[in-house]
């Protein structure tokens, strides 16, 4: 008897390590994120740093404006939700609504396949194919651009946006197709009028997870957008990514240094948008169980 | 009153897969009548009057002999149309299934499927709908409310305003009472006998002294046969089959 009390308490105490452990580690993270970034701040105007145009970390006198490394970011997320979003949506009602059982089965499956693809392949498979493509038909000196980006990027949002879309379409009672149809509504209307609306706050957490993706995504941005820290004029434009400069710049900073520091405060921007879109996503899937 | 047949069931046998469902089902459905399925769970009456408004074509690997004989039509000729088929056979089911919208989105919405926009006319067949339903009094201020803030009971009267606004001719009840309360439930059924002048009417019930309080006609399924189909007094006080006796006293089922 005193034995089993002793293993049960053991493996609570077991199970509470490990969870505190990874809320400390979370925490760490976050306090060391936010100490070198902050210690940026300290030397450097935030407001110059949010709206300078130039972004010259090594040039003396250096400049750390991420104007345009934000809007390289934001070209490719918006390009990436644009063409992803209606696509994973429509894909999510075929799959759970339309396609027969088999095709739903394959589709399904391949589509969380899709999901394991490392980002660095989507990257290589852009570069050598998508790039040159982009290049010829849209006739632009460089195929490396903010459109490549945001293409690839729908690629990797789309098993996201599908996937948790899906459960928000087949979370839906079937009561109220039942309903619908037995009024003599079409396939159509019951899926646009009362399954849609029905799922849309699962619909729009998926969205956002879909989102926070693109936004982190570093690996294969860096390969195809061109890497140029310039305000873009069009979608065509080679950009650059705030996740891209940190991976590219941060081997070659020196420890302590502003250059150092500014890349954190880069992390830190970052982690403030992801936080925002996780948070809004997170309330939606809240509502949705409600 | 004369009596006129409306639909008429010709040798159907129905499977789910390889479980055969309804057997060798014949029977005449009168207008401004309410016939009321009983028998034991799983005995097929739900499934029987699913055929009548085709919801069955939503369940996959069914196999259908025989037909359905609407005015004369058989429902399942290939140039039928089922969304028309639906909006003059409406149906309500079990469990009350409001939209998650107001109330008058829930009633509106089998008219704008169908293209009505005018204000007036949606406005006024939303208040005939819902007096016809009783529900009208108890719902008239509070139409933008949404519908699944209402009472179960009052939710089922919704469903069937919702089915009435479309206008049809024939409406399957499927246990429209089995999760309501007794008042609600009284409500309902004088609902129900008060809608037979206009419309045909059949009704799934597991509740016998419902079905002896509102219809005119029974049929008694066992194990996807129609046992016996006639007069509800006579089912009730004179069954010719022994099961039907033993069943209607509450000997099981």
């Amino acid at each position: 008897m005193l034995s089993r009390n002793f293993t049960d308490s053991l493996i609570e105490k077991l199970i509470f390590a490990c969870g505190f452990a990874a809320i400390i580690l979370v925490s760490l993270i976050f306090f060391f994120l936010l100490r070198e970034g902050l210690g940026f701040f300290a030397q450097y105007n935030i407001k110059e740093f949010i709206s300078g145009h130039f972004w010259y970390p090594t040039s003396k006198p250096a400049g750390f404006g991420i104007l345009p490394l934000i809007m390289g970011s934001l070209f490719v997320t918006l390009g990436a939700a644009v063409i992803a979003v209606p696509v994973g949506v429509m894909a999510a009602f075929y799959i759970s609504e339309v396609a027969p059982v088999a095709v739903r089965d394959i589709l399904k499956s391949g589509i969380e396949l899709l999901a394991a693809i490392p980002s660095v392949v989507i990257g290589f498979i852009g570069m050598v194919t998508l790039v040159p493509l982009v290049r010829v038909i849209f006739d632009i000196p460089t195929g490396l651009s903010a459109f490549s980006g945001a293409l690839m990027l729908a690629f990797m949002a789309m098993p996201t946006i599908v996937s948790i879309s899906e459960d928000a379409i087949r979370s839906v009672p079937g009561t109220y197709k039942e309903g619908a149809l037995a009024l003599g509504a079409t396939k159509w209307q019951t899926m646009y009028r009362i399954i849609l609306p029905a799922a849309a706050p699962g619909i729009l957490a998926a969205v956002m997870l879909g989102i926070g993706r693109v936004i982190g995504e570093t690996m294969a941005v860096m390969m195809i957008t061109g890497n140029a820290a310039a305000i873009p004029d069009t979608i065509f434009d080679p950009v650059r990514t705030m996740t891209a400069t940190i991976a590219a710049e941060m081997g070659e900073t020196v420890k302590g240094s502003m250059h150092y520091k500014g890349l954190f405060a880069i992390g830190l921007v970052l982690f403030v948008i992801t936080f925002i879109i996780n948070f809004i996503a997170d309330s939606f899937l809240n509502r949705v169980k409600k | 009153m004369l009596e006129e047949i409306r639909i008429k069931v010709e040798n159907i046998n129905f499977f789910y897969g390889l479980k055969h469902a309804l057997v060798d089902l014949n029977m005449d459905i009168y207008k401004n009548r309410v016939t009321a399925m009983i028998g034991p769970s799983g005995c097929g009456k739900s499934t029987f009057i699913r055929l009548i408004n085709r919801m069955n074509d939503l369940v996959s690997h069914t196999t259908l002999k025989g037909r359905i004989l609407l005015d004369g039509k058989n429902i399942f000729d290939p140039d039928v149309d089922v969304v028309e088929l639906r909006r003059k056979v409406g149906m309500v089911f079990q469990k009350p299934n409001p939209f998650p919208k107001s109330i008058f989105e829930n009633l509106v919405y089998g008219l704008q499927i169908k293209g009505v926009t005018d204000k007036k006319v949606l406005n006024e067949k939303t208040e005939t709908a819902l007096r016809k339903a009783a529900l009208w009094e108890e719902v008239k201020d509070r139409l933008n409310d949404s519908a699944l803030r209402l009472s179960g009971g009052q939710q089922q009267r919704l469903c069937i305003a919702r089915c009435l606004v479309v206008e049809p001719e024939v409406i399957l009840f499927d246990e429209p009472c089995a999760s309501l309360d007794p008042i609600s439930t009284r409500k309902i059924e004088d609902l129900i006998v008060e809608l037979k002048k206009d419309y045909t009417i059949l009704v799934v019930t597991h509740n016998m002294q419902q079905a002896a309080r509102i219809s005119t006609k029974t049929a008694f399924f066992l194990l996807g046969e129609l046992i016996e189909f006639g007069n509800t007094e006579d089912i009730f006080t004179n069954p010719k089959d022994k099961r039907t006796e033993d069943y209607v006293s509450g000997r099981f089922g």
